[in-house]
């Protein structure tokens, strides 16, 4: 007799609206990931050409989002800041969640004294804000767009230790990890042949839900003044400029802070999404 | 329980002793020589080293230390190169604004998240439900600096009906300065409402399929009351988990809030300490939010024994 599964009215929606995020999530992302790389090689001007005769011009008047208060394009700023804010992004999830992955697969297979040491670290990690922690790095290693990266990255690390030591502890019980002990392996081995394909999808969730996190702390870090030095434009520093001039060029404050909430809407979603696709059982929690 | 208690205690002083280290260690390594920088590059050397020694910057890093975290029991957290003040009392007085303007937030984002998020659960898949969802997605995105931005270009510049930033001071009266915080606070409160909608409405929804509740409702108990007065304590649990641990995130948020505003919080001392390169305030500023944060979560793990005694089996 077959099982059949039931079906809940509801379901049919609820499915529906989960593809839906995924769709949605993958064409911001991949919009937004477009623009990066078209920045690269070209944009309407050169994102630093400054033409005083122009500055401060609505947007359409001169280029399609405007001109700043030195006459540079906006559009062009912002598709370049598209570039500087998803390689930094980039770049700090990957060191900070290789490195997190290594520790939560360690904490994991060593239990015990370790991984209640590394759970610590971790919280005293946690205990500094990531924008507190850069501004002291910041002090340490003057502003500039490494010290940005390594600021987010050190915050990463405890968040993917934390999730992948949680999700390890599930997998170490399992009768396959019993069956690779009794072949020989050792825990090392055992972590990277059985454990780390077996929490994969956790794994590249939580690197899309960080990325978005990236994104809006590398443009905080830049509205302070601690990201990329100028004259390379970021979305963050755009914003701070933009405040001298509120009132006669509200344009400049609106593009670049709707590029961050895209950007970071875009990947929220496809993190929600690609939760929802690869494992449909978890709540919807952030 | 007692027993669960005092390892808690140990773990939190464990916890703060650590910290304290990190800062310490981290900002002692900073290049720079604070008696250069209090005197200016003109110095002579032999006032240079006299200096030196009355900052006690002769002696080795673990006695300097020491001295560092004598003082702060002692209410000692050292002076100010740049203001010339005790850090201390700079401190307290521009904890006088943020710790408002947090409180402020925080109640913000609970008045509007709890409801929105008990309602979206209520209603599962209704029109409530999923404008609660987009409300949610969004305010996450939102950065709360550029949220400030956009506030001031409503609120102060279109229709003049807030100040633009600065705040007048608690001697102005409770009135104008609650006008001076209230668009910050709003800043400050939407994104965390964003995560709390979430968390609220997927807790709600944990607790309402529980057994419990479903007994409630067979005994004749209304779908009101059912939900309000027994699936509600419950569901708080981790709304109050997930309000603790974003206490983080609103510390982060305050120092971008304030200096969009132009308050005269710690977040802004932090940002100005920066850049003069102000070690001693920094290490002070950036000591009293780390211990905001730490206490905070300790006095969330201690409500969640309190709400939840299964916790306390668990955790002992």
């Amino acid at each position: 007799m077959s099982v059949r599964p039931t079906v809940l009215p509801g379901d049919k929606r609820t499915s529906v609206a989960r593809s839906s995020k995924l769709v949605a999530g993958l064409v911001i992302t991949g919009v937004l990931c477009a623009i990066a790389l078209v920045s690269l090689v070209w944009t309407p001007l050169p994102p630093t050409k400054i033409q005083i005769a122009y500055k401060l011009t609505a947007p359409l008047q001169q280029g399609l989002l405007g001109t700043d208060q030195l006459g540079r394009d906006v559009l062009s700023m912002v598709m370049v800041g598209a570039w500087n804010s998803l390689s930094t992004a980039v770049a700090a999830v990957a060191i900070g969640g290789s490195l997190g992955t290594v520790a939560g697969l360690f904490a994991a297979a060593a239990r015990g004294t370790p991984e209640a040491l590394a759970m610590r670290a971790c919280d005293i990690v946690f205990a500094l804000p990531p924008i507190l922690s850069a501004m002291m790095l910041g002090a340490f290693l003057g502003t500039g767009r490494w010290t940005a990266i390594i600021a987010i990255a050190v915050f990463m690390i405890p968040v993917f230790a934390r999730v992948v030591c949680g999700a390890a502890r599930q997998i170490w019980p399992r009768d396959y990890i019993q069956a690779a002990r009794g072949a020989g392996k050792g825990p090392m081995l055992i972590s990277i042949e059985h454990v780390l394909p077996n929490i994969s999808s956790q794994i590249i969730v939580q690197v899309t839900i960080q990325l978005g996190l990236a994104i809006l702390t590398e443009a905080s870090l830049s509205f302070l003044g601690l990201g990329m030095p100028p004259p390379s434009p970021t979305w963050g520093r755009m914003l701070a400029d933009s405040q001298t001039y509120l009132a006669q060029a509200p344009w400049l404050a609106v593009a670049p802070g709707l590029a961050i909430a895209l950007a970071v809407f875009g990947l929220n979603m496809l993190g929600d999404g690609l939760r929802d696709t690869l494992d449909p059982r978890t709540p919807l929690l952030r | 329980m007692v027993a669960l208690l005092l390892r808690r205690i140990a773990s939190l002083i464990l916890t703060l002793v650590a910290v304290s280290v990190l800062i310490y260690g981290i900002m002692d390594l900073l290049p720079g020589d604070p008696a250069a920088i209090a005197l200016g590059t003109s110095a002579a050397a032999d006032t240079l080293a006299a200096l030196r020694q009355e900052m006690g910057l002769d002696q080795p890093l673990p006695l300097r230390y020491v001295h560092w975290l004598a003082g702060l029991f002692s209410g000692d957290l050292g002076s100010s190169y740049t203001y010339g003040v005790p850090v201390a009392g700079l401190v307290v007085e521009r904890l006088s604004l943020t710790l408002p303007l947090a409180a402020l937030a925080i109640v913000l984002s609970v008045l509007i998240a709890v409801p929105l998020g008990v309602t979206a659960a209520a209603r599962r898949n209704g029109f409530i439900d999923h404008a609660a969802s987009i409300f949610a997605q969004i305010s996450i995105a939102v950065p709360g600096f550029w949220l400030g931005l956009l506030l001031i270009m409503l609120f102060a510049v279109e229709l003049g009906w807030t100040p633009a930033g600065g705040f007048p001071g608690w001697q102005a009266g409770l009135l104008p300065c609650f006008g001076a915080l209230a668009l910050p606070a709003v800043a400050l409160a939407l994104p965390q409402a964003g995560v709390l909608t979430r968390v609220t409405r997927a807790a709600v929804l944990d607790v309402l399929s529980e057994d419990f509740v479903r007994t409630a409702r067979a005994k004749g108990i209304s779908r009101q009351v059912a939900l309000w007065r027994h699936a509600m304590p419950n569901a708080m649990v981790p709304v109050i988990t997930i309000l603790g641990l974003q206490f983080t995130f609103l510390v982060a948020g305050a120092v971008l809030v304030e200096n969009v505003f132009n308050l005269p919080g710690l977040g802004r001392l932090a940002y100005q300490a920066l850049v003069q390169r102000d070690i001693v305030v920094m290490q002070a500023v950036i000591l009293v939010f780390s211990v905001l944060v730490i206490v905070v979560n300790f006095i969330v793990e201690l409500a969640q024994l309190v709400l939840d005694p299964r916790m306390r089996s668990d955790a002992a």
